[in-house]
């Protein structure tokens, strides 16, 4: 009797033993077997603090964040709070205040992210227009107090300076690959651009997408 | 006379609870080795002398343990019957405790000149006047069911409950087969002493593992039950019981649990190699006379206490090895199987005695052997074919996601 909306299971029986298999040596054999086959098989515990995790593609692994500097060594973030508002955790507190820099009309005063409420998920790197906001890969965070793990702007471009190295800003590896025509001129002004200054970035990243994946 | 029966009692007795103690402590360290190796991991390998950076292979580990148990806030929740709730872990550790004074740690020391003049001779084992060894043994593991039982019912939590009911009923099932097991060698040997049990077989040279290979088999499994060991741990099946009958229990009366069971372990091992496994003997080495120099005195210990370590770690093997029964199946195993067998294996023997003590030893074993060849393939060809015992009838349909059409519509 089967309803609408409704659907009838199959009664599946359990395979039959063979009378060789009801002797229960093979397959008591077959158990101890791969036990001892495990036992001297080769270990896969990485021993955490003398060996380390090395993230297979650092520039995509969603560690700690950073704030990112730019060619001055100023803060790059111009207090959007579009970061802010595409945290689901809602750890990203930021205070704007009117930019001491002709290039931009505000800057962020401070910057905090909870690092105890984060879930990592990197969509403050999404959101972020400037790309001043980025995951790095660092992993192993760890602080003896709740103050200690919420992070101000300090110690977020801190991060930066530690990690630009060996990490370069998103920003950067896009610019070595693009051949800039027209670089923009000092005093442009973030709110009305003549050319969104970032399209030649989507198009080179799209295009090493394509390369990449052709082969 | 009496002042060195004295001394003697009391260095065995601190020997044996320190012995036993460091054993435990140390075997837990091997188990959680062994648990990790099989699962391809490395294990315990950080903590060493302590205060130091010094590793040692995580020999360090059962310390840590030990402080970490101590340390721990001994919780008595407020719904226990406090005094059964207390007394339950002392039984445990008593019973587990007690089963070892029958057990013979080597064979003799030789004799030595007192100050008086005198000789003095010591045997390896607590209670060495004690005849019936084997039945006190058995005794204590009976005793052992009111702890587990007690704990379940003082902790008046159902889990509690459950893992103390549950094991309640194995003990009782599996203490027949093994005491059907244990009585075929005990009328083969003529004797409840297990000294005299290991010399018959180091005499004769043949195992009784090599000759009573049915009563082998049956004592392995119910000894295995007995401990509780994994296949048959359903009194503390973490995944249904959070943590059976211990589940209320913390700091050290928890302990006095986990230690207990161990040395259940550590004592049928014990009960493996001198009943089955010709207990001190090794051939070649060790010899077959009941009086020996203190070198071979010694060897024997030693080779004593290695095979009680193979045992021990094909326990342990034993554990990652298979998944654990059901309830129906352990009670099958136990009444349908075991049981039988263990009969058919205690008539041989009794059937051999019967027959007489110059009975060429090859024959018996080739008798034992036939018979558990045929009685393995009659139990095969009975036993199910399938281990279902689902309810057979028309499963109910079930809401499969798509729109239904409601009835006022």
């Amino acid at each position: 009797m089967s309803h609408a909306g409704t659907k009838k299971i199959r009664w599946v029986n359990e395979t039959p033993l063979s009378p060789i298999e009801r002797t229960y040596i093979p397959l008591v054999l077959q158990g101890l077997t791969t036990t001892v086959r495990h036992l001297v098989s080769k270990k896969i515990t990485l021993q955490f603090p003398e060996e380390r995790y090395e993230p297979a593609d650092p520039i995509i692994y969603r560690g700690v964040h950073r704030l990112n500097r730019d060619a001055q060594g100023r803060v790059k973030c111009v207090a959007c709070f579009l970061c802010a508002t595409a945290c689901p955790a809602r750890c990203i507190d930021i205070v704007a205040g009117e930019s001491p820099w002709p290039d931009r009309e505000k800057y962020p005063v401070h910057f905090t992210i909870d690092m105890l409420r984060c879930i990592f998920c990197g969509m403050c790197e999404e959101a972020c227009p400037v790309n001043a906001i980025e995951l790095t890969s660092l992993y192993d965070l760890c602080g003896k107090s709740r103050e200690e793990m919420v992070f101000d702007k300090n110690k977020l471009l801190l991060i930066y300076d530690w990690t630009k190295d060996d990490e370069p800003p998103l920003m950067q590896i896009f610019e070595q690959e693009a051949i800039r025509e027209e670089p923009p001129e000092e005093t442009q002004s973030w709110a009305a651009p003549e050319h969104p200054p970032f399209d030649h970035v989507a198009e080179k990243a799209a295009e090493m997408y394509r390369r990449d994946s052709a082969g | 006379m009496t002042w060195i029966i004295l001394i003697e009692v009391l260095v065995k007795i601190a020997l044996l609870l320190g012995g036993l103690m460091f054993a435990a402590a140390y075997l837990v360290l091997v188990e959680r080795w062994i648990a990790a190796w099989v699962q391809d991991r490395i294990g315990p390998n950080r903590v060493g002398i302590p205060l130091t950076k010094i590793r040692l292979f995580g020999l360090g580990q059962p310390i840590a343990d030990g402080v970490k148990f101590i340390c721990k806030e001994e919780f008595t929740p407020g719904h226990v019957d406090r005094t059964l709730y207390t007394l339950a872990p002392i039984i445990m550790l008593v019973t587990a405790l007690g089963a070892f004074a029958v057990i013979p740690f080597g064979s003799v020391l030789p004799p030595f000149p007192l100050p008086d003049g005198s000789t003095y001779q010591i045997r390896l084992i607590l209670l060495p006047a004690f005849d019936a060894g084997i039945l006190l043994f058995l005794a204590f593991g009976g005793l052992g069911v009111f702890a587990v039982a007690l704990a379940g019912w003082a902790s008046n939590n159902k889990y509690s409950f459950f893992g103390g009911v549950r094991s309640a009923a194995q003990l009782i099932s599996y203490e027949v087969p093994l005491s059907l097991a244990i009585l075929g060698v005990v009328v083969a040997s003529g004797s409840l002493h297990l000294d005299h049990i290991i010399l018959t077989q180091a005499q004769s040279g043949w195992w009784n593992i090599f000759v009573y290979p049915l009563g082998f088999l049956v004592f392995l499994v119910a000894v295995c039950a007995e401990a509780g060991r994994l296949p048959f741990d359903l009194a503390e099946a973490e995944q249904e019981l959070v943590g059976g009958y211990h589940t209320e229990y913390s700091g050290m009366r928890l302990m006095l649990f986990l230690v207990s069971e161990f040395l259940h372990m550590v004592a049928a091992s014990f009960l493996i190699t001198i009943l089955f496994l010709g207990g001190w003997h090794l051939w070649g080495i060790t010899g077959s006379n009941e009086l020996v120099g203190w070198g071979v005195a010694l060897v024997r210990v030693i080779v004593l206490v290695a095979k009680v370590f193979l045992v021990i770690l094909l326990f342990m093997l034993v554990r990652w090895s298979w998944p654990r029964f059901r309830f129906d199946q352990l009670m099958d195993l136990a009444w349908k199987v075991l049981l039988l067998w263990g009969i058919i294996h205690f008539v041989l023997a009794a059937g051999w005695a019967y027959a007489g003590v110059n009975q060429p030893m090859w024959l018996v074993a080739a008798t034992n052997w036939t018979t558990l060849v045929i009685v393995w393939l009659i139990t095969a060809l009975v036993s199910p074919p399938e281990s279902d015992n689902r309810p057979r009838r028309e499963p109910a349909p079930v809401w499969s996601g798509e729109a239904v059409e409601s009835p006022t519509s």
